[in-house]
């Protein structure tokens, strides 16, 4: 399950914002903001991907109390999951968003997400690629959709090389 | 401010260095903003011992929030309409990164004028890492 409600809040778009190398005050200072076009805090273009933290489900974060499959004691907490036969991982493909405006912080925004399409290649080096489409509309809450996100994801049957 | 349609043409090219030196700590923080924990991206021992790759790498998503900044520095603030990119390399702790926007097209569509941009960011071997496309509305 994706998140269902994603509060847009500017100390998380000021982590975001310095995270990804951004100074552009719009990111981080209300003040400097007002004097801007948009008039306010803005979210940078790819923020939208951080409502994964409202994700109650999201496989990528730590859960309080259950096993975590990166290192501790061991070099992973549990059996790392595989969908290959030595190794192979799924990895991020491509990203696209359609921004129908921009966001603010005080607003929430609710998402619904739903698959897209799947298709398979042959791989150079990974061997077979399966690629999978999942698509998240957030929503304001008039009901309007104001930013449309593709995720393509792709899985390998190895471990792909950097040369 | 703003892009200009009667300042541009078809064909040019503005570029913005991203990074000279990635680190790991970068790579970290971008985990704890957007919530992408993979151990593939901040764990060395599990990168290297259990999924076999050489050491951490970037999210893909590093990356292209990292080229956002040079298309918005372009284009002006809350202007873009659409931003896609496919990740073609993957980005290493160390590496320096370049972005770069062309000008595909300049049209019109419902009475406001659009830019489209080819978008690419390269290594300091010059090997893509992110290619995609970006369309904002800019000024007259």
């Amino acid at each position: 399950m994706a998140a269902k409600k994603f509060p847009i809040e500017a100390g998380h778009i000021m982590m975001f914002a310095r995270a990804v190398g951004d100074p552009n005050p719009i990111y981080h200072d209300a003040d400097a903001a007002a004097d801007t076009e948009p008039g306010d805090v803005i979210a940078p273009p790819t923020f939208y991907q951080s409502s994964a933290q409202y994700d109650p489900d999201y496989f990528l974060r730590p859960k309080i109390g259950e096993p975590w499959f990166g290192s501790g004691k061991n070099p992973t907490g549990v059996p790392p999951k595989r969908t290959g036969g030595d190794g192979g991982t799924g990895l991020h493909a491509e990203q696209r968003f359609e921004y129908f405006r921009h966001v603010s912080p005080g607003e929430t925004l609710t998402i619904k997400t739903r698959p897209g399409n799947t298709w398979e290649r042959q791989g150079k080096r990974g061997g077979k690629l399966t690629f999978s489409e999942n698509i998240t509309e957030y929503f304001d809450e008039s009901g309007e959709l104001v930013v449309r996100a593709t995720g393509v994801g792709v899985r390998t049957e190895k471990v792909v090389e950097s040369d | 401010m703003a892009l200009q349609a009667s300042k541009i043409q078809v064909g040019d090219t503005h570029t913005q260095k991203l990074t000279d030196d990635l680190s790991r700590t970068q790579i970290v923080q971008y985990a704890g903003a957007s919530g992408d924990y993979n151990p593939l991206h901040s764990d060395e021992i599990f990168t290297t011992k259990v999924a076999g790759y050489p050491t951490v790498f970037a999210h893909g998503m590093l990356t292209m929030g990292m080229t956002g900044r040079m298309v918005t520095d372009y284009v002006g603030d809350g202007r873009l309409t659409a931003y896609g990119v496919r990740f073609t390399r993957q980005v290493w702790p160390g590496d320096a990164l370049t972005a770069t926007a062309t000008v595909d097209a300049v049209r019109e569509e419902d009475g406001q004028t659009l830019v489209d941009l080819s978008v690419s960011t390269v290594n300091q071997d010059g090997d893509v890492v992110v290619m995609g496309k970006a369309t904002a509305k800019i000024d007259p």
